[in-house]
């Protein structure tokens, strides 16, 4: 049956990413590290990866990761999102490590056991924007070598080894070295995105891109809703926090009727994201109803975390405005958000298939 | 008894003894009813002697399915939720040995329908602000007002009565809390039609009607603090139910989507869409508050819960009525009818629509909803108070 709740180690691991959090990634920090050339922050990836060895939770112990489940992944999920944290987590960890699940074989067990201990990141070469369901770019290839273009690859610049799809049904294996990964001024700096061309690179096969990709995509889907979750709360409680000490009129703002009633919605939200994304997390680990759990909480939590950051941002007033204030961060994370893995729109699509209500 | 009665076993033992001693095939419905409040198996986590053996509330579940298995007759729980839901915790909370040992059983049994006179036409969500009066007079109250929104009064032989009994002190601290018989003939009973046609609620005239001060629960002037005790377990009533997906207002308009091809439109798909996923959303949040109350982690979620029922059955009713074009031009039926239960998602789509226009209003307003979840659960400044020490008699009415 269906678990929502978080458990006593769930909580024990929320208390240590948070304290590391804390400590090494302010938003100060995030935000003069954006426009650096460094976007990512790889000191405090070593330590979430080699030191705690979180990039190995979806991988079972004898294939060299930890053997969590998607409920742990989750809980890192909600800290790295709540700090907006600039770490490939999502991409290597979730998506790219889902991948490689999928695939049987010793090279792809090789690749698996690197990403799982944080030795390597791994990046999967499709769209970030790309729903579960949906088209995907595959690139030519010729006598083991690969030629083509693929954009919109989120963490890409940060990838020692690239998951790519090619046109013979294949997923390959190419290091970064052998191709060319040319970042993009993206909305959203803390996770960037980047254009990846090759021109004759080596690929190793690793197993069919279709069902590895699948697999993949819908399981960032669903994690992906724990790091919104995590956004809308910080975004929350730090403008609840602001308005109880902003006074204007002579009273502190928080208390306006308006305003008020306008948070308590969003804690609405909030606390039905929670259940929809500890819902996904705990599906995705059962794989039991993932489909349908994957599809509502992605429908759900993409506008639910953009509102938040939105009403931060117009509640804070002219400060929520300026380039050193946070806010903008969950802002630019949360729009993002919304288009990867799938806009809301994507998965209610889905869910009227899933589910039989059937478009006209 | 030598075998322990607060684990499951024990209680299946009792179960099983209540059967055999009474079998439900050939006893009748409230002797049996009255039997198994006095083998304590009726509200296992009250005390003995009272309709329960003490034991944690989760073990009732054990009880419950041993009866049906056996094919029992229940208390008709529906029929009695204002008293099951609301009185019993209040009079077990506050009320006399007496008082308890009169009223738990025949509350219980169904034999007496409790009904609930809280709201006046001048005190909605200003409750506390009501001004019914009771008056002293020997060892009697006498009781003049009007109570409006009252379920049930027409099948009530006791209600549970708010009234002022010092409009000189600030309005919270005047109330005093009664049970109050309804065949005084001071009572009198008038149905109260609503925008549905039928009249679930009643409107309630109180003449000189007395009580004995025996009938007071709490102290005097303690009213308020004991209305509580009955509105806060209103709240836990509304939100408490557990739905499978579709469970709801959603499953009715789900079923004719998927059924009468013809009605689909572009937009109505979107719309239902999203309405499938809020409503499948605010099942799993029923859901995860469900699971926290067992865990013994109970979290201020509920508060939210009827707030978001209340806009999904309005929402949802809604679209289903443009959803049935022609049909949605009509109505099953106006006439008056005083309907014994109610059931949200019963009768037809414009019925739906209508009645859940009720549901952000009855058992607190979505709006003061808001302010609640605001100020207890954020920490928000509470609204200005501009009557708390002010004696009741001299706010502008």
């Amino acid at each position: 049956m269906t678990d929502l709740l978080y458990s006593e180690e769930e909580e024990a691991l929320r208390a240590a990413v948070r304290d590391l959090l804390t400590d090494h990634c302010g938003p100060a920090g995030v935000i003069a590290r954006m426009e650096s050339d460094e976007p990512h922050d790889l000191a405090l990836w070593k330590s979430l990866a080699e030191g705690m060895g979180l990039a190995g939770l979806l991988v079972p112990e004898e294939r060299g990761g930890q053997g969590a489940t998607h409920r742990e992944a989750a809980v890192v999920l909600e800290e790295l999102g709540r700090a907006v944290a600039p770490v490939p987590y999502l991409t290597s960890a979730v998506v790219a490590t889902e991948a490689l699940l999928a695939c049987a074989g010793e090279e792809a067990a090789g690749l698996l056991a690197d990403l799982a201990s944080g030795r390597r990141i791994g990046a999967l070469a499709v769209g970030l924007h790309t729903a579960p369901g949906g088209a995907f770019r595959a690139v030519r290839v010729e006598g083991g070598r690969l030629h083509g273009e693929t954009a919109g690859i989120a963490d890409a610049a940060v990838a020692d080894v690239l998951l790519v799809p090619a046109e013979d049904g294949g997923l390959y294996a190419v290091g970064a070295d052998a191709v060319t990964v040319t970042p993009r001024v993206s909305l959203d700096l803390t996770r960037p995105v980047a254009t990846i061309v090759l021109e004759g690179a080596p690929g190793r096969r690793l197993g069919d891109a279709e069902p590895a990709v699948r697999r993949a995509l819908r399981a960032g889907a669903g994690l992906l809703a724990s790091e919104q979750l995590g956004l809308a709360e910080r975004s929350l409680t730090e403008t609840v926090n602001y308005l109880k000490e902003r006074r204007q009129f002579n009273r502190p703002v928080g208390g306006f009727q308006a305003l008020k009633h306008r948070l308590a919605q969003l804690w609405l939200q909030t606390v039905n994201l929670r259940a929809a994304a500890r819902s996904a997390a705990d599906a995705l680990a059962r794989g039991e109803d993932a489909d349908v759990a994957v599809a509502v909480a992605q429908a759900y939590a993409a506008p639910v975390a953009v509102h938040a950051a939105e009403e931060a941002l117009q509640l804070h007033g002219g400060i929520g405005m300026t380039w050193e204030h946070p806010a903008h961060l969950r802002l630019k994370r949360a729009k993002a958000d919304s288009l990867a893995y799938g806009t809301a729109g994507a998965h209610r699509e889905e869910l009227a298939a899933l589910v039989d209500l059937q478009a006209p | 008894m030598t075998d322990s009665p607060v684990d499951a076993a024990g209680l299946r033992r009792r179960t099983r003894d209540l059967l055999a001693a009474h079998p439900p095939a050939t006893t009748d419905r409230p002797d049996f009813l009255r039997a198994r409040f006095d083998a304590g198996l009726a509200w296992v986590h009250y005390p003995e002697g009272l309709g329960g053996l003490g034991a944690p509330r989760s073990l009732q579940a054990v009880v419950d399915a041993e009866l049906e298995a056996a094919g029992a007759p229940d208390n008709d729980p529906r029929r009695i939720g204002i008293g099951l839901g609301m009185v019993a915790p209040t009079i077990l909370r506050h009320g006399t040995e007496e008082q308890k040992r009169r009223h738990l059983r025949p509350l219980w049994t169904g034999e007496e329908v409790w009904c609930q006179l809280f709201s006046e036409p001048g005190a909605g969500s200003d409750l506390a602000a009501l001004g019914t009066r009771a008056v002293r007079d020997g060892d009697h109250w006498v009781v003049d007002g009007q109570k409006v929104w009252t379920s049930s009064a027409h099948l009530a032989r006791w209600a549970i009565l708010i009234a002022r009994t010092d409009p000189g002190v600030p309005k919270h601290q005047g109330i005093t809390y009664f049970l109050c018989d309804m065949t005084d003939p001071g009572v009198e009973v008038r149905p109260l039609r609503q925008i549905t046609g039928e009249a679930e609620f009643n409107e309630v005239f109180l003449t000189g009607v007395r009580i004995p001060d025996s009938h007071r629960l709490g102290g005097i002037g303690d009213g308020w603090r004991v209305a509580r005790t009955t509105l806060m377990n209103e709240r836990v009533s509304i939100g408490g139910m557990r739905l499978p997906r579709e469970g709801g207002m959603i499953g009715p308009v789900a079923r004719t989507w998927r059924e009468r091809p013809e009605l689909r439109t572009h937009d109505l798909h979107q719309r239902l869409l999203k309405l499938w996923v809020e409503a499948e959303v605010a099942r799993l949040t029923g859901e995860r508050l469900r699971q926290q109350l067992v865990a013994g982690q109970p979290g201020p979620e509920g508060s939210g819960m009827k707030l978001a029922f209340a806009r999904l059955n309005q929402e949802i009713s809604g679209l289903e009525v443009e959803l049935l074009g022609e049909e949605g031009l009509l109505y099953d039926d106006w006439r008056m009818r005083r309907p014994e239960l109610v059931d949200f998602t019963g009768r037809d789509a414009g019925y739906r629509y209508l009645r859940s226009k009720g549901n952000s209003i009855e058992g607190g307003t979505s709006e003061v909803l808001l302010n609640i979840v605001a100020e207890r659960v954020l920490g928000l400044p509470a609204e200005p108070r501009t009557d708390k020490d002010v004696a009741w008699k001299d706010l502008a009415k």
